[in-house]
């Protein structure tokens, strides 16, 4: 309990660096391109593959439970949409990405402590939370959004490829479903939660590297700890944001 | 010149140094040495500003380093370089990025001014030619001295080198040695070493201290480390049956 406190503290205080001004802006802005392409294009397969699979298993399982109910049939697209919009995309992507590029960013950042990189820049006056860390929350705040929004049309479209030409329900229908209910509201509660959840993948990755002591297995365990300590605050947050957006 | 002052650094419950002074003299090759944990890490990292002392105060020149404004703080740290153990070059960038960076991270210059002080720093170390290599394409002694490059880039008045030799064979251990003490002599450069190599004590210790557990028990230069009597100097410095033949050598 003690450690969670520690911890805690100092991830909070850290944030006081993060936000400091840094050297030269330059430098700065071609290290946020890096990571907006890093974070951005170098996770856009993963995030394909899982929300087509995603999409096409919310259609099966919708058709599934539905058939012989005395619900619509069109009903299915407008819950695919819905699930999408609202938990699979966001959810999912980011689960994915708290696995890939957090344990990715914590291995480069503890990479760079055990080399002594971070001691090299602070020697030379570098602020390095700042110059290290911000680039990638911001480059996550700009890519994570633009995935889950990829995320959440190529779960509409694995729906309608696992259940119109497999002959499950009529083109019509999905496409009616699509089209029915839409709360625009969902569109914002998905792209709030996908920014939540990048600062929260991204800041606790950026941590668990950033204060790695010791060698190779510290290293990996903080990579460890980076993927299951972000996919657990994804899920509370993910939790804390439903409340807080849809109730009142 | 660099001037330490009852320095006490304690982790936890763990005494690492117990109070030490000495003055680091510019122009000179000032080096550390002592067996493995008798603090000589901590003591330079104190010196740099990584470690905070528990108690006690370093003075670069007239300026009191741990109770600088932030102003100042930067400004002092424009005028230190270092070369680490393992170079911590930056893999993903070129020599002369490596070499450029803390000119691009600070300086107003302009990219043909930074570069015709990278290809300077380049020469200067006998890297000339090398810019594009990535630090995975050179040898490890060409590591240090692109790590010597970088240190001097910004014109230090203040240089440290932790370990500079460990990893490198005997003959480009004297090249690094050499190269250290011309930039040192050359630019009046207050160069701290950190070293367990006798060669290094041998060739260009100007100004030694010895740290032994958390304390330094001996000072002088290259020339009275062969005549010391200090025991625990001797036991140190003196190991090698070959060392000890060329002392007993030196004093007839």
């Amino acid at each position: 309990m003690k450690s969670l406190f520690i911890h805690l503290g100092r991830y909070v205080m850290w944030h006081k660096n993060i936000y400091k001004k840094t050297g030269n802006f330059s430098m700065f802005y071609k290290e946020v391109v890096r990571q907006v392409y890093d974070i951005g294009v170098g996770s856009l397969l993963i995030v394909f593959i899982i929300s087509i699979f995603i999409g096409a298993v919310t259609a099966q399982q919708m058709y599934y439970q539905l058939t012989g109910t005395s619900i619509p049939a069109y009903y299915i697209g407008y819950i695919v949409r819905d699930m999408a919009i609202i938990e699979l995309a966001a959810t999912f992507t980011c689960l994915v990405l708290a696995g890939k590029v957090g344990s990715n960013l914590a291995a480069e950042i503890g990479g760079m402590r055990q080399k002594e990189h971070i001691d090299a820049m602070e020697i030379m006056g570098v602020n390095t939370a700042s110059y290290l860390v911000l680039p990638k929350i911001i480059g996550g705040l700009i890519a994570i959004p633009i995935l889950v929004f990829i995320a959440a049309i190529v779960n509409i479209a694995g729906g309608y490829l696992a259940s119109v030409p497999t002959g499950l329900f009529t083109n019509f229908d999905y496409v009616k479903g699509l089209r029915s209910f839409f709360n625009e509201y969902n569109v914002l509660m998905m792209f709030v939660k996908s920014v939540v959840f990048a600062y929260i993948i991204i800041t606790v990755s950026c941590y668990q590297g950033y204060f790695v002591k010791g060698g190779n297995i510290e290293l990996g365990q903080a990579s460890t700890r980076a993927v299951v300590y972000s996919c657990v605050l994804v899920l509370v947050s993910d939790y804390v944001v439903a409340i807080l957006l849809t109730t009142g | 010149m660099i001037r330490i002052e009852n320095i006490h650094k304690s982790f936890d419950d763990v005494q690492v140094l117990k109070g030490m002074d000495f003055e680091f003299d510019a122009g000179k090759t000032n080096l550390i040495i002592g067996r493995s944990g008798a603090g000589k890490t901590v003591l330079l990292k104190i010196l740099v500003g990584l470690f905070k002392p528990t108690d006690g105060k370093v003075w670069y020149d007239t300026r009191d380093f741990f109770d600088l404004s932030k102003e100042d703080l930067r400004a002092l740290r424009m005028e230190v370089g270092m070369l680490f153990q393992g170079n911590a070059l930056f893999d993903s960038m070129t020599v002369a990025e490596n070499v450029r960076f803390p000119l691009d991270m600070f300086s107003k210059m302009t990219l043909k001014e930074k570069n015709h002080r990278v290809n300077e720093c380049l020469e200067r170390v006998q890297l000339n030619g090398s810019n594009d290599k990535y630090p995975s394409e050179i040898s490890g002694g060409m590591q240090k001295r692109v790590g010597i490059a970088r240190a001097i880039v910004y014109k230090p008045k203040y240089l440290f080198c932790d370990e500079p030799n460990s990893g490198l064979d005997p003959k480009t251990s004297i090249t690094i040695d050499d190269l250290i003490k011309e930039i040192t002599e050359a630019d009046n450069i207050t160069t701290v070493i950190n070293t367990h190599d006798m060669n290094s004590v041998m060739e260009i210790g100007e100004n030694i201290c010895f740290l032994d557990k958390g304390k330094i028990v001996w000072k002088g230069n290259r020339h009275e480390v062969m005549t010391s009597e200090n025991e625990n100097l001797n036991s140190f410095i003196f190991a090698s049956p070959f060392l000890q033949r060329l002392k007993a050598k030196a004093k007839k």
